[in-house]
């Protein structure tokens, strides 16, 4: 799993959750809250498909470690791995 | 009883959820939607709770709705309507919101135009109350900066505050108006974090209709219930909440069934469900009970209302002296009301409705309707139909009640008692306990309260209420 491949996996969620805001010009090194209108209930949603959709757990101390797409790459990252390193 | 037969499926249910009111089903689709065992119990035969249909010699009514309130145009964002759509994952065309037209308060004298565009409000009221122009201002600022995010705000006097900011108690009155008629709980006055709810609801968003009324909405929230796994269980409701040590241990059912859950949540009202406890004393008189509620009259007519001129689409109407919101002594107070005439949305692609509709609510009297036989019960309800259209038609432009008289085909009026039979609201209390349960929580640890008495109003408000609890006890912190 690439760092563009997670990245592409949290904006596809973001697309699901928000599908009236435009995904096409998000920049990976600007908070999301500060190019698109997401509350913390939408972020909340970020966090539970992750759960749903590819049992990556993130515990709500780390929630702002998905500010941006760069910052969920990094974080998600080693997660993505640990769970592949598992099947 | 053969268990294996009868419904629930299971005897266990991470989340069991008490009334299928718009609330219920969002929280029950939420939870489901992210993995949670989900049971929604409802004791009637239909969904939607305060916000149903009725289907009478081939009519549909509808029960609750006159307009969606909060609503704002595609574009528009961070308001509760959008919050909801994301949530539940509906897409905005399903709903088939049509704006209004333009709507109006109207009191002796004076009338102020509104529509989904608050300037127009604005410049009303500069109009008729030009001294109030700087008061205007500093009472819309505190609603601006009133954070209605917050889940346990203050509980301050709505008319305290506005008294502060407007010194003309006509323009107070006509503001109160229908913020009290669209969902105010309490008598006389209202909290100032619920104004501010109702004022941005009504005012700064508006009114939208679906062109086939409130079962529009309720097919895609009951698809939605479907499509999360939820377990629905009709005509099924909690006859009893068994406390043991704080917590909820089990839920007896009405068929006999007594099922578990980690958690409950109820939209059956704050009151209504503490009288389902075992651990509650005050089950025969519960305390916090609204003390305010409805009747309504449909009139259906055979022309357009407005091809003899009517072209309201809500008008909120008060004839006394000083406008009163409060349970009347009588069966109906006739002195104000609202005025809602359905055909009056912009429905897009040039749809009408087939007939015309006019619809008067009026403040009633639960006991003293609660209280008639049942001839008396079918009298009544006949001359106050007749005295409520009357004293409403004073604020249309008609001659009198009787133009529209001679175009109704046919009627229909429910009352209190009605509201109560078949919601299970306590004195058929529209908009529930006058006491809001802000936080959602109750004496039992895993017991949680959503819909009208957790504070959130309206259709939009009811479902972010669901929202919110779901999210809050029921998905974070998991």
């Amino acid at each position: 799993m690439t760092r563009d491949d997670i990245q592409s996996i949290v904006l596809n969620i973001i697309a699901e959750i928000a599908p009236d805001e435009d995904l096409s010009d998000v920049a990976p090194n600007v908070r999301l809250r500060d190019q698109l209108d997401l509350d913390s209930m939408d972020f909340l949603d970020i966090v539970m498909e992750l759960r749903k959709q590819h049992g990556i757990e993130v515990p709500e101390s780390d929630y702002q470690e998905l500010a941006s797409l760069d910052s969920c790459a990094n974080y998600l990252e080693p997660k993505f791995a640990a769970l592949q390193g598992s099947n | 009883m053969n268990q294996a037969k009868s419904k629930p499926k299971k005897d266990h249910y991470d989340v069991v959820i008490i009334g299928a009111g718009m609330s219920g089903m969002a929280a029950a689709i939420r939870l489901a939607h992210f993995g949670k065992d989900v049971c929604l119990l409802e004791r009637h035969n239909a969904v939607g709770g305060l916000n149903s249909f009725y289907s009478i010699g081939g009519r549909k009514y509808d029960v609750g709705l006159h307009a969606l309130t909060n609503y704002v145009p595609p574009g528009v964002k961070g308001t509760p309507l959008v919050k909801i759509l994301r949530q539940l994952r509906i897409a905005r065309d399903e709903l088939d919101l049509n704006p209004q037209r333009c709507s109006r308060i109207a009191f002796p004298g004076v009338d102020l135009k509104f529509s989904n565009d608050f300037t127009l409000l604005e410049s009303e009221i500069l109009r008729e109350f030009p001294d109030q122009a700087d008061g205007l201002q500093t009472l819309l600022r505190k609603i601006r900066e009133w954070d209605d995010n917050q889940l346990d705000y203050p509980d301050v006097s709505a008319r305290e505050i506005v008294g502060e900011c407007l010194s003309n108690p006509d323009l107070v009155e006509m503001l109160f108006c229908p913020l009290m008629f669209y969902g105010n709980a309490r008598e006389h006055d209202m909290e100032f974090g619920q104004y501010v709810i109702l004022f941005k609801s009504l005012f700064f968003e508006g009114f939208a209709r679906p062109f086939d009324g409130i079962r529009v909405m309720l097919r895609v929230v009951r698809n939605k219930l479907k499509e999360s796994g939820v377990e629905r269980c009709m005509k099924l409701g909690v006859k009893l909440i068994q406390a043991e040590q704080g917590r909820v241990a089990a839920l007896e059912l009405d068929n006999g069934r007594v099922i578990t859950a980690d958690k409950v949540i109820s939209c059956a009202g704050w009151p209504e469900t503490l009288s389902l406890c075992s651990d509650v004393e005050t089950k025969e008189n519960p305390s916090n009970v609204g003390r305010l509620s409805f009747v309504e009259t449909i009139n259906i007519l055979q022309r357009q209302p407005r091809e003899f001129g009517l072209e309201d689409t809500i008008v909120f109407f008060n004839d006394a002296e000083r406008f009163e919101f409060a349970r009347p002594d009588e069966l109906v107070d006739v002195r104000s009301g609202v005025i809602c005439i359905p055909n009056n949305y912009d429905y897009s692609e040039g749809r009408q409705l087939e007939e015309g509709i006019i619809r008067f609510t009026a403040q009633a009297n639960f006991e003293k309707w609660n209280s008639l036989n049942e001839e008396d019960y079918v009298d009544q309800k006949s001359w106050w139909f007749k005295a409520l259209g009357e004293s409403a038609c004073k604020f249309l432009p008609i001659d009198s009640f009787d133009v529209i008289q001679q175009q109704t085909m046919v009627t229909d009026m429910f009352t209190p008692k009605t509201v109560k039979k078949f919601t299970g609201r306590l004195a058929g209390a529209v908009y529930g306990s006058p006491i809001k349960n802000k936080p959602g929580k109750t004496h039992l640890e895993n017991l949680y309260i959503c819909g009208t008495d957790q504070g959130f109003l309206g259709i939009v408000g009811a479902m972010l209420s669901g929202i919110t609890i779901a999210n809050l006890y029921g998905l974070r912190g998991d």
